[in-house]
């Protein structure tokens, strides 16, 4: 009656382009997924990290840290398994805009792992969003790619503290 | 052309359509009203009164159509909405005075609910009902002599014999937390019977047992305030308002505006309801003690924050907690709405605020939600009001630090990790200097295990460098050690001599090289056996034991993946080792000495090796309790630890029990289906009999869940045992000694006796009778016994 909608758990307008699959099961798999897609993560996060913060939402049942496809680094993702479809709503309630490593990151709904999603997509080996980014990020590389390339700097240059 | 009337040209479709078009406009109508419904008492130009006054009219007109309807959502509303309780009892009393049948049916279908809601077990729906009938009163809906009548009939559960203490309490609570809504109006219109009313009540609230108050209590002292079993502060403040003569100014009531009106009306009767009776199934809410923390004096002068015996305390926190309830899912919704509480400019709003959440996350035995939904709403609730709410947070930390000596050890896990929590979303930023008091103190004390946790729990958020940045230069004592592996089987000069290193040295390498599992047993078999010449099991190798899990897990210490990796890879080498308890105790010791600083990595591997039924539960149990860990005893991780292990099991059983229950839902479905197929002449489909599940089946499932629940039972019998054990032998020394018991390892471990009851007292519950004739006998020491009658008490 005093309707509560739930925006929280609602999907993102996000669909992955790489899905084999159509528009609809993409979206059919996203609502029912136990699988979080996790963002903004600072490159020096680790595994330990993000366990302890997630699992205060449910047992986890795995963790897939996104990785450089070149480097085999971690490049500021993961993918965050549940073993439940309410653990996983539970974290983007709680989690998803909140910090870890001095960072907000993003929880988002995941299709489902599938081998080779660990890597960056950007040509240059991470993620998209850093090859185009403009902004100095020490957490994640410096500048972004192109503007590094550009301004002839290196990546991680000079760390203003 | 033949003249044609106008409806010979109707069709069917037409007729058809004409009559949806009526349906979906009497659709649109009700959406409409139920919207008017919903919203009324929501922020309007106009004032409450005339919304009211015209929204009786609109209904008045529509309540021949939509009866049925309009009594669904005022009911509704009622249970759903209890902040808004006085707006609606009005709208029933306007709409009574326009049409007394109205009324009666209402009345008629609101009690129905309250006897549905009681079947039901619905407690809060229940409780707003009741209330919602007395608030009829208020509008003269109801006589005050059959609400009377309703009120004592609730109260006869109280006066039962052989019924849990939970259902007299909760009827009770029910019956007095309607009072200040229709006390003063009973007071004026049938002084007498109230007088026998309260007199009832309190007759049982002197005569209950009060065993369980102090296992809910969040501080065990009553300094600075008191922490009041929930009934007892109730009762307090329902004396107080008594004490007022019932004035009561807190409750908005639209109903007075219409009084002239409303006075005019019939009254109805409340037909007779009873407390259904009570049956072993029900379950009734567990009682709670009332968490304070804040006093008038913690807060601003103005706006004063009512006494904790006033009404309006009882009345405001009622009303926070149920905004909390309503708007969980949502924490910026929720916050959004505790900063918009309507009587913010009447209270200290963001004392009451932080005081209730903290309530809810102190709650015993377990908080409403989960604890992160506490941590993140009071983060979005500083977003929201940054100039103030963070000092209250502040002020209220330093509060709950100042008094954590007093504090029980649950609540004290769950303050460390809120505590490290909300740091870890601000920079790690705190004045520790504040709290230098604890340096000197003696490290078991609170205080400083308190620093110690916290920061063990911010170094799992974090990183070993940033502890030791945040931190100032006083307080490096508290700093965790770096979470490395201790790995002992090192080729160097010192280590010569160390029975294994070499076959250590050749495991490290073979694995290196991807070796296969069978391979790695094989260079194990090349240890001696420390053992051999004992009587032991011969096959209990200690020493490969000991070289394989240090070197596998050293191997794999990279990361939490990595040493998952390898302990899948590496299950049967394990599964081999692993074959009695004792061996499985040896893993967890070879285990432990490899990673005592890194205390996440501990928790995560046994929980990973119980899931791969490396490790058994009972082991894990054993582990922790022997003289080897005595050390970590009092450390927050072992408990974490503990409680992980007890919850697999429980979880496990929960399963099987649940998958039985499925199972012979589905058998005895089939076979009713099977026996009307006969009858018709066997037409059923064959992909009904593959589904079909046998009796054997069924009973093969039985005999799992019987052993897992002997597994269960053994697994707190072991731990309740050895609690017993290690408290009583504490208890006898100190009495040889003639010192003092009450030592700082005392406390913590009766709290952690205390907890083991209390986290899983719905699993325990179950084994009750057989931990009272084997274990918590008579002649066990009083202090050991008490624990485990306040336990009993809870659900008594």
């Amino acid at each position: 009656m005093t309707t509560v909608t739930s925006p929280s758990v609602e999907l993102s307008s996000y669909r992955d382009q790489h899905f084999k699959g159509s528009r609809a099961e993409q979206e059919r798999l996203l609502r029912e997924s136990t699988t979080l897609y996790v963002g903004n993560l600072s490159f020096h996060t680790t595994e330990e990290q993000i366990y302890e913060l997630f699992s205060k939402c449910g047992d986890i049942k795995r963790i897939i840290m996104g990785l450089d496809k070149y480097k085999k680094t971690p490049c500021g993702f993961c993918f965050m398994e549940y073993y439940t479809r309410a653990d996983a709503e539970n974290c983007m309630r709680y989690v998803n805009g909140t910090r870890l490593d001095d960072r907000i990151i993003r929880t988002d709904w995941d299709a489902g792992f599938v081998e080779g999603r660990q890597y960056g997509r950007g040509k240059t080996g991470g993620q998209v969003r850093d090859e185009y980014r403009t902004d100095f990020d020490g957490g994640r590389g410096g500048y972004g790619k192109l503007v590094a390339q550009k301004v002839g700097a290196p990546e991680m240059g000079f760390i203003v503290q | 052309m033949s003249r044609r009337r106008a409806h010979d040209n109707d069709d069917g479709y037409d007729r058809a359509y004409r009559k949806r078009r009526r349906v979906s406009e009497n659709q649109e109508i009700e959406d409409r009203l139920e919207s008017l419904i919903l919203r009324v008492g929501e922020k309007s130009t106009a004032s409450i009164e005339s919304n009211l006054e015209g929204l009786a009219s609109v209904l008045e007109a529509d309540l021949s159509t939509f009866r049925a309807k309009v009594l669904r959502i005022l009911t509704d509303c009622a249970i759903k909405m209890p902040e808004k309780c006085t707006i609606y009892t009005t709208l029933v009393g306007l709409l009574n005075t326009k049409n007394y049948n109205f009324g009666g049916e209402f009345v008629e279908h609101m009690v129905r609910t309250l006897k549905e809601s009681l079947k039901a077990c619905n407690w809060d729906a229940s409780r707003y009902a009741l209330r919602f009938l007395a608030d009829l009163v208020n509008c003269h809906v109801i006589s005050a002599n059959s609400l009377i009548q309703l009120l004592d009939n609730m109260l006869d559960a109280a006066k039962e014999d052989g019924v849990p203490n939970v259902r007299k309490g909760w009827y009770v609570f029910a019956v007095l937390s309607c009072l200040p809504w229709v006390g003063r109006e009973l007071y004026e219109k049938k002084e007498q019977a109230l007088e026998m009313l309260l007199m009832n009540i309190d007759v049982y609230l002197n005569k209950r047992p009060k065993k369980h108050v102090p296992a809910l209590r969040v501080w065990a002292v009553d300094e600075p305030h008191p922490q009041e079993e929930y009934l007892d502060c109730l009762w307090a403040q329902i004396m107080k308002l008594k004490q007022d003569n019932w004035a009561e100014k807190h409750i908005p009531r639209p109903y007075l505006a219409f009084d002239s009106i409303l006075c005019e009306a019939l009254q109805h009767n409340l037909p007779t309801v009873l407390p259904p009776p009570h049956h072993d199934s029900y379950e009734y809410p567990m009682p709670w003690v009332v968490f304070r923390m804040f006093d008038y004096t913690d807060c601003p002068e103005t706006p004063v924050l009512p006494g904790a015996h006033s009404i309006e305390r009882f009345l405001i926190e009622e009303h926070l907690h149920q905004i909390v309830e309503t708007y969980h899912w949502e924490r910026k919704d929720c916050a959004a709405h505790l900063l918009n509480f309507t009587h913010k400019l009447k209270i200290p709003l963001e004392y009451c605020i932080v005081e209730i959440l903290f309530a809810e996350l102190f709650n015993v035995p377990a908080p409403r939600y989960l604890e992160i939904f506490y941590g993140s709403t009071l983060i979005e609730l500083c977003k929201l009001q940054p100039s103030t709410l963070p000092q209250v947070l502040a002020q209220a930390t330093e509060i709950l630090f100042m008094r954590i000596e007093s504090m029980n050890v649950t609540c004290f896990d769950r303050f460390v990790n809120w505590f490290a929590y909300h740091l870890s979303n601000f920079q790690f930023r705190w004045s520790w200097e504040d709290w230098d008091c604890c340096i000197e103190r003696d490290p078991e004390h609170p205080q400083p295990k308190f620093i110690r946790e916290v920061l063990l729990k911010c170094l799992r958020l974090s990183y070993h460098q940033r502890i030791t940045d945040m931190v100032p230069p006083s307080f490096q004592k508290f700093i965790p050690p770096e979470p490395v592996p201790k790995y002992k089987y090192h080729a160097n000069e010192d280590t010569i001599y160390l029975p294994g290193v070499q076959v250590a040295t050749q495991l490290m390498k073979a694995i290196r090289e991807k070796c296969t599992p069978e391979e790695a047993a094989a260079l194990l078999a090349e240890l001696p056996n420390p053992l051999q010449d004992e009587d032991g099991d011969a096959r209990l190798n200690p020493l490969k034991i000991d070289v394989f899990v240090q070197t596998l897990l050293f191997l794999a210490s990279k990361s939490f993946s990595h040493a998952f990796a390898a302990i899948s890879k590496f299950h049967i080498v394990f599964k081999a080792l692993a074959e009695s308890e004792e061996a499985q105790i040896c893993i967890l010791r070879s285990l432990f000495e490899l990673w005592r600083n890194h205390q996440q990595m501990l928790c995560v591997l046994i929980d990973k090796m119980l899931k791969l039924q490396i490790v058994e539960c009972s082991a894990v149990a054993n582990w922790i309790f022997s003289k080897e860990m005595s050390s970590e005893f009092t450390k927050l991780y072992l408990w974490e630890i503990l409680h992980l292990t007890i919850k697999k099991m429980s979880k496990h059983v929960s399963r099987l029990g649940r998958e039985l229950g499925e199972t012979r839902e589905r058998l005895t479905r089939v076979e009713s289906d099977d026996s009307e197929e006969e009858s018709d002449g066997g037409t059923g489909t064959s992909k009904r009999k593959e589904d079909k599940p046998t009796e054997e089946i069924v009973e093969r499932m039985e005999e799992k869940l019987e052993v897992a629940q002997a597994d269960q039972k053994n697994l707190f019998l072991i731990i309740f045992q050895r609690f017993i054990m290690i408290l009583s032998e504490h208890l006898v020394r100190c009495d040889t000694d003639g010192i003092d018991f009450n030592t700082y390892w005392y406390k913590w471990t009766i709290g952690r006796l205390q907890q083991v009851f209390l986290t899983h007292h719905e699993q325990v519950q179950r084994y009750s009778n057989t931990l009272e004739t084997l274990l918590f006998t008579q002649d066990l020491d009083p202090h050991i016994l008490d624990v485990f009658h306040q336990f009993i008490s809870l659900r008594a």
